[in-house]
């Protein structure tokens, strides 16, 4: 089977840095899985992110996304494929209502004005913001403005969706709806977290970055019952959660 | 939301309102300002006459466009530095002497002041009324409607971006700031500030960053998707020109007296 992301040897060292930021990743996900990518804070894992969107230049190693290569002359291409929702919303909505910056992408790829009002309101719809269409983007609560920032990519019809720390500043309930929500998301979804419960309702399989390099890949459930290498990480289950399976 | 950042972004710079100003095309709106500014910029400093017209003008659309003149007011705030520079002018100009209060001041170098600070003041009104008015999405409609080349829509776009976010966090940073005892009272007697300014400066610029990366991401590649922006008439021309036409008018006879 083709993967839906295969990284090889990816190294990146930021200009001015001294270190390299991510030094040699090595991942292979396939279409229609959820994958949780874990790791402390300053791992690397935003800089993975944006590499698969063709977003940083890719100075070693290699990355396809199915069977294209992320490089200049397919970055059109990729960017369709892969869409980005970023860690924090205010910077992804900057037009003045829900439905225009929802209609910002599909308007990029071409798409005539009736075929795209279409695409808004189902991707609008998928995640239950159809009410929020003529909203200011700014204007709206936390776990509205995350739904909202899904929908802008989900216009896109992704094949792979990548979440940059999708729940921070959520609320508990908003948290537990999005986690609803990606379960309602058909694409290979690459879930970037520190949040492990939510790791756990999401995604069954996790790699944790710590270093730049992939420290480990298991099933989540299996990562989280070893407390002694969640601590080598610098990851940690919240005082008092009782691991279970997620369903169970 | 994540990093606490106050809800505050370009298009926040718009006074909501439903006036026939706010809802001008915004490329006809780009060209009555450019026509403006210009007339400003070009008429001679003698003529103060011109400048209460174009002042007259531009609290006609304030009014009309029922921006407050508190927002105008602080935004202008903005050319406070041009302004500061300005009045040094008289003091170290040579020449003929005024005696004004206790100082003996260049004359040339008093009209030199009163040159940059009218213009700039004028100027900067005309400019923040479109702002006031008119959301960035739509200017940048605009621009590209005018055919403005691709890469000056964008640095634009970014450059108004940075000024918002410098102006929101520069305004947070004070209060944190008197918060904590500080009170600066002239922009010179306030070196946290300046030191602080910086940081400000590259947060706001990391910020623009994302924001410019996000939009990447979806595809964007320097042209701004036409999406309902309205759409200009020869009534919109008319409408929006008038003014300009005027200020166009007024600069010409300020020169040919
Ligand atoms: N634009 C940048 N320039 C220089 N260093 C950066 C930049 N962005 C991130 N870094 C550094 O790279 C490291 C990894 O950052 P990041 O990928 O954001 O980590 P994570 O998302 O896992 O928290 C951090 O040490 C960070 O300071
Ligand atoms: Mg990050």
């Amino acid at each position: 089977m083709t993967a839906a992301i295969s990284i090889r040897s990816l190294t990146y060292r930021y200009p001015n840095s001294h270190r390299n930021v991510l030094d040699g990743i090595e991942l292979d996900i396939y279409p229609g899985e959820r994958v949780a990518l874990l790791g402390p804070n300053g791992s690397g894992k935003t800089t993975m992110a944006l590499h698969l969107n063709g977003l940083l230049p890719i100075q070693a190693g290699s990355i396809t996304i199915q069977d294209t290569l992320v490089a200049d002359a397919n970055l059109a291409d990729i960017r369709r494929r892969v869409g980005m929702v970023f860690q924090d919303p205010d910077d992804q909505l900057f037009m003045t209502t829900v439905g225009d910056d929802v209609a910002f992408g599909p308007a990029n790829l071409g798409i005539n004005p009736p075929q795209r009002d279409l695409v808004v309101q189902d991707a609008l719809a998928a995640v239950d913001a159809t009410h929020l269409a003529e909203r200011h983007p700014h204007h709206i609560s936390g776990g509205e403005k995350r739904r909202a920032a899904i929908a802008t990519v989900l216009a896109m019809s992704p094949d792979i969706v990548v979440l940059d720390e999708p729940t921070s500043g959520l609320d508990p309930v908003g948290r537990r709806e999005l986690a609803e929500l990606l379960a309602t998301i058909g694409a290979t979804q690459l879930v970037i977290t520190h949040d492990l419960p939510f790791a756990l309702a999401t995604c069954p399989r996790s790699v944790i970055v710590d270093q730049g390099r992939i420290a480990a890949d298991a099933p989540t459930i299996d990562l989280l019952s070893d407390p002694e290498r969640l601590i080598q990480h610098r990851l940690e289950l919240p005082y008092g959660f009782q691991l279970r399976a997620p369903g169970a | 939301m994540g990093g606490g950042h106050a809800p505050n972004k370009i298009h926040d710079l718009v006074i909501s309102g439903e006036s026939s100003v706010h809802r001008l095309p915004p490329d006809v709106k780009l060209v009555a300002l450019v026509a403006f500014v210009s007339s400003i910029a070009m008429t001679p400093r003698h003529a103060v006459w011109a400048f209460a017209v174009y002042a007259a003008i531009l609290a006609a659309v304030t009014a009309i466009a029922r921006v407050p003149i508190a927002v105008i007011g602080r935004r202008l705030l903005i050319v406070a530095p041009f302004l500061m520079a300005a009045a040094l002018v008289p003091f170290i100009g040579d020449g003929p002497q005024t005696k004004v209060g206790p100082f003996n001041l260049s004359t040339d170098g008093l009209w030199a002041a009163w040159n940059i600070c009218a213009k700039a003041l004028l100027g900067a009104t005309a400019s923040i009324l479109l702002t006031s008015t008119t959301p960035i999405p739509d200017l940048l409609v605009g621009m590209t409607r005018l055919r403005v080349p691709r890469p000056v829509v964008s640095i634009v776009a970014f450059m108004v971006r940075y000024l918002d976010l410098l102006a929101d966090q520069f305004q947070r940073m004070r209060l944190a700031m008197a918060a904590r005892g500080h009170d600066p009272r002239w922009l010179w007697q306030a070196r946290p500030v300046a030191s602080a300014a910086g940081t400000l400066f590259v947060h706001a610029y990391e910020r623009g960053e994302r924001t410019h990366q996000a939009m990447l991401a979806r595809g964007f590649t320097g042209h701004m998707p036409d999406l309902d922006t309205p759409t200009r008439s020869s009534g919109a021309w008319l409408t929006a020109l008038g003014p300009a036409a005027l200020a166009v008018s007024v600069c010409i006879v300020a020169i040919v007296q």
